[in-house]
């Protein structure tokens, strides 16, 4: 075999971590650049995995382990690929790395949280609390280092966390740096974000308080959410015990996304399983165009559907308005198989939104070909570059998995050529 | 090795304050019987200054070292010191962050995890890896179809030597059995030209691919790296070595004959792979008259998504009616399409091609359920069905009706003979001997010559595909080496398999490399350590064959076990299960587990519970609970272990002996949705637990001091209460009686 040449992976979500992991662990040298503070994308911010209704954050904290245990993977955070030029065996890629202003000598003692003024709407909880602006997204993230948000941190008229840390970690004069890098192959991994709800007026979206992503539902649900896992409504704490789910919230929708968002009727059968453990008393309807639970996920749905608590009804929703006093959240239905109009309350109402590939606003430089809605064309991809998982079409977990560990052969016929 | 220890103790994150540092110093050097001049404190040690500390200790000739600092899953890689057996403490999670600041406690629990830390590091060694001469990095693929042609051709396109078995004359598999394709690629409208073909021209063509067509294994002994495959063509046999597997046997149409009620049996009633046929042969006509159908009728889920045939959804028989539509819109203008269907599925960017076949004005669609095919004149037929979106209990007529039936993966015929053998086998030889005269023997896929049975074992309520137990790694297997792809594995499109193929043929790359060097693979894919048992001390009880997960334990003629070393997993199960406690790793053994359990100070006054934490799920867990300060119950001492089924009940009785009080076990959930990453640890662990009674009433204990709980890595918040729920069941129960001993 020829030298041992690098390959980029970008993106450190589920899909670029094991493209990473299982490229370098055939024997490549691999390097991660990842545009957040921390690894794991969207697989760390949900509750559980559907089917098994097992936490995700087992899996990451395998592939954390295997990234400790490998000393052929350099990952750079807040980092993000400004450019990229030459060819397969040979590309040449110049990265920007924004400030942490938290250097290695981090211990992770929380001490600068404590005492850092600022509070920022916490990204990583979709906005629901606050977080300060020295932080760790959650406590089995990686890298366990903290990091302070430039654009709320006050800098060095506050600097309370420089005099509190005791171990000179943080540095508030850190400035942006470049690093070039010589590939290989390039694998793209920058996977999706939720549709903007905000664009389906009719359905409320970011409008009503009461209205919620099924992303946010994911936070609510998990011990490390912004309520410690217990699922409380957004406008005034009640426990939601009726609660409605729209699917294909953008998805299927020529005006919104055109395309099935793959995850959407599992992760909304699965959040019902949520509700109906936390609130034994709690009522769920769903309301949906198909219901696509593909292969042996299909048992699942079959495992919700007979709960008697969970009603399932084929229908588009149309409308969806508040009431201001109660904060309750009404729904208009067109049920089409008994071609009749539905009207109901509920107390919170989960859109099914739709995932969007990160590629759709922001570009991947590089000459790469995308489809109107944002996505990768792979067939048009420059040879030694790849794209998987939700960038190329809507995926579920298993789905990306089982691409990005494809991908890795193929950095490897890139990179030993 | 000639050890020279070194021990250390960092002051920062609030150690300094919680414990005092020259009492523990005492106490690790009496009870770890090491000089007090080698224990050395730094301010912060893992800073650049503290670091030095320890390498320059390192020049002068230590060794072995022992931090006392931090947990051992952060500043990994400052506390990498390759050649020196590091041993790391966790005063700072399981102390500072979790105990009273200098109370007793907190002294007494630094006390007990340093001396802990001592022990591992002298019952230690450092590992060297166990590589086993003349390996094969040659991959051999099971089954020519899209999935294994994708497979071989990754593989051999990546450097490696593959040999490729397909039982048919011809590769290709069911993807050379279409007309068309369904759109892969953007505007996802257009059929597409099936692209078989060229890797069937491209396999046959690569230098590093050697194909045997007609061919089935016969036999596949050995080990990864070691594989003698017995491969058999027209009554010969032939044997090739290779170093790992990859299962790409595919599918299997559902049996039609089973579909009476969908009118299957009528000569106008077809099914979707006879409607490929046709469309490839030219024209779509009925087989009663060999006149053209101008309406077909197409019937979703026929077998699928059905309790009394296949309970699951066949995931491309949406998608190839929509296709089979078009083929019959293509093929006549004025021929309709009708497709009856529980729901459209057309997942991810498929959607756009079920858009635009809902555009086509001689294609209808309707949610029905189909009650029944029943003759309608001239050889037509009606569909008959319910609540549609046309109405309720409607009739169509059809000249020609497609079932479109769903698939069953190649290994469910072997799996369930063999469950069947099994489970005969219960009841003892002579049911064995009925069953399997009695029962006709299916086509078997890869006939492993491995003590746990002949095939890989599919999971429990999978309906026999080869399926991963974990979403995030979809190539795991209870056969080391041997890596599924396809629609044996989960039902899948083409595109998708092709994906997975190549999925399959990185693991199986993985584990040539691996084996190459010693290294094990996932989810141990760093470790070089490996079970070296003290045979001499063996009885040949076969509990480790039996009880290892991944059958890599075999037995010789006189029934005396032996290591398959390639194929095991470093989970220790093997050395939870000995009786005679002869299993060893470089790193972690009975004897060092134990030694350390019998360190633990024990007061008379004092409760002192044990909880052996799997060092994968619960192990991260506690230490989240710490990042939250969440106070962790003083009387308990944390163990981690590689996995729950490494816990040997010789522990229990070293434990309660020296007068400890009970002994807790946290691991993974098992049954149906187990996590547990090595299968059955937890599981096992529990079983052993359950005998334990024996134990504990030979030494007039109760059998509540211990107790099993399955715990999941996010459940941290609540763990410590766990914890405290089984202490206070223990101290109702009362002291150990022992202690006083």
């Amino acid at each position: 075999m020829a030298d041992k040449k690098k390959v980029l992976v970008i993106g450190g979500g589920f899909s670029g971590l094991t493209a990473a992991v299982e490229t370098a662990e055939a024997g490549s040298d691999v390097v991660i650049v990842e545009k957040t503070a921390f690894l794991g994308g969207r697989v760390a911010q949900l509750n559980k995995y559907f089917p098994k209704l097992c936490p995700p954050n087992c899996g990451l904290e395998i592939n954390f382990k295997r990234i400790k245990n490998n000393a052929d993977i350099t990952i750079y955070t807040l980092a993000e690929v400004e450019s990229i030029s030459g060819q397969e065996g040979n590309f040449n890629v110049t990265v920007k790395l924004h400030p942490r202003f938290v250097n290695d000598k981090c211990t992770a003692c929380n001490a600068c949280n404590e005492v850092c003024p600022v509070e920022m709407p916490n990204e990583f909880n979709y906005g629901l609390d606050k977080t300060k602006a020295a932080y760790i997204n959650h406590n089995q993230t990686f890298p366990f280092t903290y990091v302070i948000d430039g654009k709320h941190c006050k800098g060095k008229a506050c600097a309370k966390c420089v005099e509190v840390c005791k171990y000179d970690a943080i540095d508030l004069d850190m400035k942006p740096e470049t690093v070039s890098l010589n590939v290989a192959a390039i694998v793209l991994a920058t996977g999706w974000e939720s549709y903007d709800i905000s664009k389906l007026d009719n359905l409320g979206g970011g409008r009503i308080k009461n209205v919620i992503t099924n992303m946010q539902m994911e936070r609510l649900a998990s011990q490390n959410g912004p309520t410690g896992g217990k699922i409380l409504r957004p406008s005034d704490g009640k426990e939601p015990k009726n609660i409605a789910f729209v699917q294909c919230a953008g998805s299927r929708d020529e005006n919104h996304l055109p395309y099935c968002s793959y995850i959407c009727c599992m992760a909304s059968l699965k959040q019902a399983t949520y509700l109906r453990e936390q609130y034994p008393d709690s009522k769920v309807s769903i309301f949906y165009i198909d219901m696509r639970t593909p292969g042996r996920y299909e048992q699942f749905y079959w495992k919700v559907k007979d709960d008697p608590g969970v009603t399932l009804t084929k229908g588009k929703v149309a409308k969806i308005t508040e009431d201001t006093k109660t904060g309750d959240v009404e729904l208009v239905v067109e049920d089409v198989l008994a071609n009749n109009r539905i009207t109901e309350k509920y107390d919170m109402v989960v859109l099914a939104a739709g995932m969007v590939p990160s590629t759709k606003d922001s570009k991947i430089p590089g000459e790469i070909s995308y489809t109107h809605e944002g996505f990768v064309v792979p067939a048009f991809l420059k040879k030694g570059m790849f794209a998987v998982g939700s960038l190329k079409s809507p995926v579920d977990v298993a789905r990306s998995v089982q691409d990005a560990t494809g991908v890795a052969i193929k950095t490897i016929q890139s990179s030993r050529r | 090795m000639e050890k020279k220890y070194g021990v250390y103790l960092c002051k920062g994150c609030g150690i300094g304050e919680a414990v005092d540092l020259e009492k523990l110093k005492t106490r690790a050097a009496l009870k770890g019987k090491v000089p007090a001049d080698i224990i050395k404190e730094h301010q912060v040690l893992c800073s650049p200054e503290g670091l030095e500390l320890i390498k320059n200790d390192i020049k002068e000739g230590t060794n072995t070292l022992i931090i006392g600092a931090c947990s051992p899953r952060v500043k990994t890689d400052e506390f990498d010191f390759p050649g020196a057996i590091t041993e790391r403490v966790n005063l700072r999670e399981f102390v500072a962050w979790t105990a009273e600041p200098m109370s007793d406690d907190a002294q007494s629990i630094a006390n007990d995890y340093m001396v802990m830390g001592i022990i591992k590091a002298q019952k230690g060694d450092l590992p060297e890896p166990s590589i086993l001469p003349d390996l094969s990095t040659a991959l051999l693929v099971v089954g020519g179809g899209a999935a294994g042609l994708s497979a071989a051709l990754e593989a051999a396109n990546a450097g490696y030597q593959v040999v490729l078995v397909e039982k048919e004359a011809e590769l290709g598999g069911w993807g050379a059995k279409l007309y068309k394709e369904t759109p892969r690629s953007h505007p996802f409208e257009k059929l597409e030209e099936p692209k078989i073909f060229d890797k069937i021209k491209e396999v046959e063509a690569h230098q590093n691919i050697k194909v045997f067509k007609s061919s089935v294994i016969e036999k596949t002994d050995g080990q990864p790296g070691l594989l003698d495959v017995t491969i058999g063509k027209n009554g010969s046999s032939e044997t090739v070595k290779v170093g790992a597997v990859i299962m790409a046997t595919g599918w299997k149409p559902y049996d039609a004959s089973k579909l009476e009620h969908l009118g299957y049996g009528k000569p106008n009633v077809i099914t979707n792979v006879q409607m490929e046929e046709m469309a490839k042969k030219g024209k779509i006509t009925r087989p009663s008259d060999g006149k053209e159908a101008k309406k077909v009728a197409f019937i979703q889920c026929a077998g699928s998504r059905d309790a009394n045939h296949l309970p699951y959804c066949s995931s491309f028989c949406c998608a190839t009616s929509l296709k089979q539509a078009k083929y019959v819109r293509e093929k006549s203008d004025d021929a309709i399409a009708m497709i009856f269907y529980k729901d459209i599925r057309t997942p991810g960017q498929t959607e756009l091609f079920y858009k635009s076949m809902q555009n086509d004005p001689g294609v209808l669609l309707t949610k029905a359920e189909v009650t029944g095919i029943s003759d309608a004149p001239n050889g037509n037929l009606y569909v008959e069905a319910d609540n549609t979106l046309l109405g309720e209990k409607i009739k169509v007529e059809a000249d020609l009706v497609v079932l479109a039936t769903g698939i069953v993966p190649s290994t469910r015929a072997p799996q369930e003979y063999l469950d069947g053998l099994t489970e005969a086998g219960k009841k003892g030889d002579e049911a064995k001997k009925v069953y399997l005269e009695s029962t006709p023997k299916p086509e078997f896929i890869l006939n492993l010559a491995y003590k746990q049975g002949p095939e890989i074992p599919t999971l429990e309520n999978a309906y026999g595909f080869a399926d991963s137990g974990f979403i995030c790694f979809q190539y795991e297997t209870r056969r080391t080496g041997i890596y599924a792809a396809g629609c044996v594995k989960q039902p899948m499109t083409m595109a998708d398999a092709a994906e997975d193929a190549a999925g399959a043929a990185l693991k199986a790359i993985q584990c040539v490399e691996h084996v190459a060097k010693g290294i094990a693979v996932h989810p141990r894919a760093w470790d070089i350590t490996f079970p070296d048992p003290l045979m001499i001390k063996c009885t040949s009880c076969k509990r480790c064959t039996e009880e290892c997960p991944f059958s890599a334990i075999e037995e010789d003629e006189k029934g005396t076990p032996f290591y398959k070393l390639n194929r095991c997993r470093r989970c220790g199960t093997c050395m939870g299960a000995c009786p005679e406690r002869i299993v060893s790793f470089k790193d972690f053994s009975v004897d060092m587990v134990g030694t350390m359990i019998k360190s633990i100070e024990v007061d008379e006054d004092e409760f002192r519970i044990i909880v052996l934490a799997c060092e994968n799920d619960a192990y991260p867990a506690l230490d989240s609970a710490a990042i939250k300060r969440i106070k962790l119950n003083p009387k308990v001492r944390i163990i981690p272990v590689r996995c729950l089924g490494s816990m040997n009940l010789v522990w229990v009785s070293d434990g309660f002996s020296r007068g400890i009080d009970g002994m807790m076990l946290l691991g993974c959930k098992y049954g149906e949705n187990y996590q547990c990453h090595f299968i059955k640890g937890s599981e096992l662990a529990n079983y052993r637990f359950s005998k334990v009674k024996e134990t504990l009433d030979k030494l007039q204990l109760e059998s509540d001091r211990c107790q099993l709980v399955q715990v999941a890595i996010n459940e941290y918040d609540k763990l410590p209460e766990m914890i405290n729920d089984f202490v206070e069941r223990v101290e109702e129960i009362g002291p150990n009686p022992f202690k006083e001993f």
